[in-house]
């Protein structure tokens, strides 16, 4: 851990894990949309369904999706400026199989259309995993720079990918890639060592085959 | 180099004849490829977090539960009253624990230090020091790298999270982080430095995690106070010249061992202790979905 995960982060509270951790989840779950989402409909599991609402897990979430980060002082009043924002949103209590205690289940829709299901788990410190996404189990943290792509699940996507990166000159420290069979659908988790442009992000959302490109900066999320 | 032994940092300080401190950030700066300015930059903005939510403490808020609220005002009107036995310093040393630790748990804006529950320990003896004593803010800035050093370690041999080592990995590591700090404000050496942070940590050992209804309130908010006196008597024991019979790190090693052997009841999981007797049991999590 670096020491500014030691001294911080600089947080509204009650606690890392349940209010820090889930803004973030919400707020990686509002970016992976990429739509303003105008209803979401969220379970909780295990520890977020006991103590959520104590801890403000709830609040933190829908902060999250508003676009708010973990030091947002207008956390606790959240679900006011949802109201105000037109996001409607409900909670239930629920229980997955194998999940982490703090686990939610987001089902969001956004303001174009977009839909995206996603189960986060809030692992300590407020950082964060991403367990799945629309059906596909996967894994990945966003403590570093991370570019993640929604493509058709043919031949040739990984070599697009890779070429536009090695154009920018942005070298890949790790690359996952996940596929559901049912959906033809695939997802790459590419963590690089060097800044994704937003250029070269949208650049390649637009581009055939390619359903979704986000990128999370590592100082972002 | 990560930082993993406070017994290594504290050898490549004398052999460099730096300050502790200054370890510290070097070693930020190649984890994070960025400039001196820059994570001074960074720390200084930390500091100034801290004290606005000392400044921003709200009397009138409660938490959520209703548990929390008001005590810091409480300690305040106490120490501007009467003669607190333990000095006005020490006097003020417990209100900004408990403003701080308050704030946190009514959804205020604080600094994880190392964890939201453990964040009123070190700005409740930084925060004084810096009112009350002529202390720079460099010297403070200073300090917190101390605080941070001595946090990553433990973090690297052991844990700071309730939920895999107890509370004593919270509040016992804060208290540790918060002794150095504070003889590092004082002038003390680096060896001075990490017998504080032994010291302190020694006598938080076994402390369990017991929140009522797995809250972050009660016993936590009362704890930061206890942390951070002990942090400071640690700190005077350190600059007497007292030192840990047990060398530092293998005073954190053994709260590795202690933490593991703890029942998982004991672990933030809010079953054991106090959170299990019946006026614990009492207090129900508030609200339903």
């Amino acid at each position: 851990m670096n020491i500014f995960d030691i001294l911080g982060p600089v947080m509204v509270g009650p606690s890392s894990s349940h209010t820090a951790g889930a803004v973030r989840i919400g707020y990686t779950a509002r970016k992976l949309l990429q739509d303003k989402p105008v209803e979401v409909k969220i379970g909780l599991h295990g520890s977020f369904a006991d103590t959520g609402t104590g801890h403000g897990t709830d609040r933190a979430l829908i902060a999250g999706l508003l676009g708010m980060r973990p030091d947002d002082t207008r956390i606790p009043d959240s679900f006011e400026i949802a109201e105000q924002q037109g996001l409607v949103f409900s909670f239930e209590k629920i229980r997955l199989k194998d999940a982490h205690p703090n686990t939610a289940l987001l089902t969001l829709r956004g303001e174009s259309g977009h839909c995206l299901e996603i189960q986060a788990a809030s692992v300590g410190g407020g950082r964060i995993m991403i367990r799945r996404l629309d059906g596909i189990e996967i894994s990945f943290s966003l403590e570093k720079p991370t570019l993640i792509v929604n493509n058709e699940d043919k031949p040739g996507y990984v070599a697009k990918v890779a070429a536009l990166l090695s154009e920018e000159q942005i070298n890949i420290a790790s690359m996952q890639l996940y596929r559901n069979h049912k959906t033809g659908q695939a997802i790459m988790v590419l963590e690089t060592d060097q800044s994704v442009s937003e250029a070269a992000v949208s650049s390649l959302a637009g581009s055939e085959g390619i359903l979704k490109a986000a990128y999370f900066n590592s100082e972002e999320v | 180099m990560a930082l993993t032994s406070l017994e290594e940092i504290l050898a490549d300080t004398e052999k460099k004849s730096i300050p502790f401190w200054e370890a510290i950030l070097r070693e930020d700066m190649a984890e994070r490829n960025v400039s001196r300015e820059n994570s001074m930059k960074k720390m200084t903005d930390t500091w100034h977090a801290m004290l606005h939510a000392s400044d921003s403490y709200e009397p009138g808020r409660k938490s959520a539960s209703g548990l929390t609220g008001g005590q810091g005002q409480r300690m305040e009107q106490y120490c501007q009253t009467n003669q607190p036995l333990c000095g006005p310093f020490m006097g003020q040393v417990i209100m900004e624990a408990l403003k701080t630790a308050e704030s946190n748990a009514c959804m205020k804006r604080i600094v994880a230090a190392p964890t939201a529950g453990a964040s009123g320990v070190l700005p409740a003896v930084l925060i004084p020091c810096y009112r009350e004593h002529d202390i720079r803010e460099e010297q403070i800035v200073q300090a917190m790298y101390t605080a941070a050093g001595i946090g990553q370690v433990i973090a690297a041999r052991a844990s700071v999270s309730g939920a895999a080592g107890g509370c004593q990995a919270e509040i016992g590591s804060a208290s540790a982080m918060a002794a150095g700090a504070l003889v590092s404000l004082k002038g003390g050496s680096g060896k001075q430095i990490v017998h504080a942070a032994a010291m302190a940590l020694k006598n938080l050992l076994g402390l369990v995690c017991d929140p009522v209804a797995g809250l972050v309130e009660v016993p936590c908010v009362k704890r930061n106070v206890i942390g951070a006196v002990n942090a400071i008597s640690s700190a005077d024991l350190a600059l007497a010249g007292i030192e840990s019979r047990i060398p530092p790190d293998q005073v954190i090693d053994a709260m590795r061992e202690v933490g593991d052997k703890m029942d998982s009841s004991l672990r933030e999981t809010g079953k054991g202790g106090l959170a299990a007797t019946p006026a614990g049991r009492a207090v129900k999590a508030p609200g339903d979905f």
